[in-house]
């Protein structure tokens, strides 16, 4: 599906923030499993939190689009990690952008895929005329409890999408599909601070066969085959599942490659699809097409195809890459790791 | 975090609210009678009496003037302990006070370059109002 007025991507930007704890300190204080398939991840500062990384992730998206946020007609925030649980994260965001007050804000939820859920509504959005852009931000500081599997992974991250017309765009959007199911792997109840997991049920029934049914439709729907795509980027809660979609679909590991983050990062729920997408668009020549695919449990995916344009080339050095985050590390250790994400009051 | 239950009181959340300007976006005012850029918002200019004064957004680059570390913090910072205080000179002209963030005591110096970011300045305890504002940071980039 896509809109009757053709749209694409503007301006993207990221954020991951500085702080790193290494999987096998983790593993040094828990030893809960046999083996570890990831480096590290990211953990959020004692300052942070998922408006703040928005902010920074969208006025990295603001500076490469080089557009009046005035302009901006909608500031979307898919998040399942608000500061607030009753008052928008979104107008926070809006207002620190300098896109209030006449925009649409609000806050998506869907689990991981709370930021492409943001990105299809801010496609549909502009694509209808009733916004010249639209800003959609995938972003979490994600929760695990300690001693699960997921402290392992659970990061913090995200990265912004503003959508404009295709004419300006640096990536066009070619087709978008939703698949969805009521598949209850992963949740978390009110008042909750750590989500429940179905530890091998979510897996075939919940991340694979979203994943796998929303990008094949897509690409039938398209008429596209793996091989018609430079790069492709999956939700990536561990390093073993997009690996294995991935191989399922038919794409070699040199186009997961580019936008492949979960074995320095983590997963960043919401902002884990989001970016290691901006991640590919940092490679992207033109001409270059890239399948995103989110998964939210509970249950869905969101499928996208998008082509690089002309656009995609900018050759400003001020512009932050998603590399460039990366490579900004300061690894910390357990304790100060408890220190950052509040443990010793949560429990 | 500091974890306290401490309520905000309704003059506070109007107060916060005011500052959002400066805190967010970092504007200030400008002279339109002699052109200095001011920080934070004047009524009157403090170089020339001009009440001819504009809004300003600065840019949010400057460099470390001078820097402190604090030990013994004001009620509601007590959860960043030790945390590093700087005078910052904008590139614009003037000299603001703000905590400095994702740095290591010891990687501190006058004369670095430092950009703004929008950060969590404090928390009314888990029931009250968050705070946010700007500080500041090595630039990154560029």
């Amino acid at each position: 599906m896509k809109p009757n007025r053709e749209v694409g991507i503007i301006g993207y930007g990221a954020y991951i923030p500085r702080y790193r704890i290494r999987a096998d300190e983790i593993l040094r204080v828990w030893k809960s499993i046999d083996s570890i398939h990831l480096e590290e991840k990211s953990v959020p500062g004692l300052d942070e939190d998922t408006i703040t990384m928005a902010i920074e992730a969208a006025r990295n998206a603001l500076k490469r689009a080089a557009i009046d946020p005035q302009e901006i007609g909608a500031v979307w925030v898919g998040s399942e990690s608000k500061p607030y649980a009753v008052k928008p994260t979104a107008t926070i965001v809006a207002e620190a952008l300098g896109a209030t007050p006449h925009t649409n804000a609000a806050d998506w939820e869907f689990a991981c895929k709370a930021g492409t859920e943001a990105m299809q509504a801010a496609i549909g959005f502009v694509g209808s005329g009733m916004a010249k852009y639209a800003l959609a931000i995938g972003v979490d500081t994600a929760q695990g409890r300690p001693g699960d599997q997921l402290e392992y992974t659970a990061s913090a991250g995200g990265a912004a999408f503003i959508i404009g017309p295709k004419e300006e765009s640096l990536a066009y959007l070619e087709g978008s599909y939703s698949y969805v199911s009521d598949t209850p792997d992963f949740f978390r109840r009110p008042h909750q601070y750590y989500p429940q997991h179905g530890h091998r049920f979510t897996g075939e029934p919940a991340y694979f066969k979203h994943t796998y049914c929303a990008a094949q439709h897509l690409m039938e729907e398209l008429g596209y085959t793996p091989r018609d795509y430079a790069m492709v980027v999956f939700h990536q809660p561990n390093s073993k599942f997009p690996r294995r979609v991935a191989q399922r679909l038919g794409f070699t590991e040199e186009q997961l490659k580019p936008g492949f983050l979960v074995e320095v990062i983590g997963n960043a729920y919401a902002g884990s699809s989001p970016l290691g997408f901006a991640a590919a668009l940092d490679e992207a020549q033109p001409g270059d097409r890239i399948l995103l695919v989110s998964f939210g449990s509970g249950a869905g995916s969101d499928a996208l195809t998008f082509t690089a344009t002309e656009q995609i080339v900018k050759n400003d050095d001020t512009l932050l890459r998603v590399r460039d985050y990366i490579s900004r590390r300061r690894e910390i250790d357990y304790g100060t790791y408890c220190r950052y994400r509040d443990n010793l009051n949560n429990h | 975090m500091a974890r306290k239950k401490r309520k905000v009181k309704s003059m506070s959340l109007a107060r916060h609210w005011r500052l959002q300007d400066e805190r967010y976006k970092l504007i200030g005012r400008e002279c339109a009678a002699c052109g200095k850029k001011l920080f934070p918002t004047r009524d009157i200019c403090p170089h020339c009496g001009s009440r001819d004064l504009k809004p300003y957004r600065f840019a949010g680059r400057g460099e470390i003037y001078s820097y402190s570390t604090i030990y013994q913090p004001p009620a509601g910072y007590e959860g960043f302990v030790p945390y590093t205080v700087a005078l910052i000179r904008l590139d614009e002209g003037p000299l603001i006070t703000a905590q400095l963030t994702d740095v290591d005591r010891e990687g501190v110096e006058i004369g670095q370059r430092v950009e703004m970011v929008t950060r969590r300045l404090r928390e009314y305890g888990p029931e009250g109002l968050i705070v946010y504002g700007y500080k500041f940071r090595p630039v990154l980039k560029g």
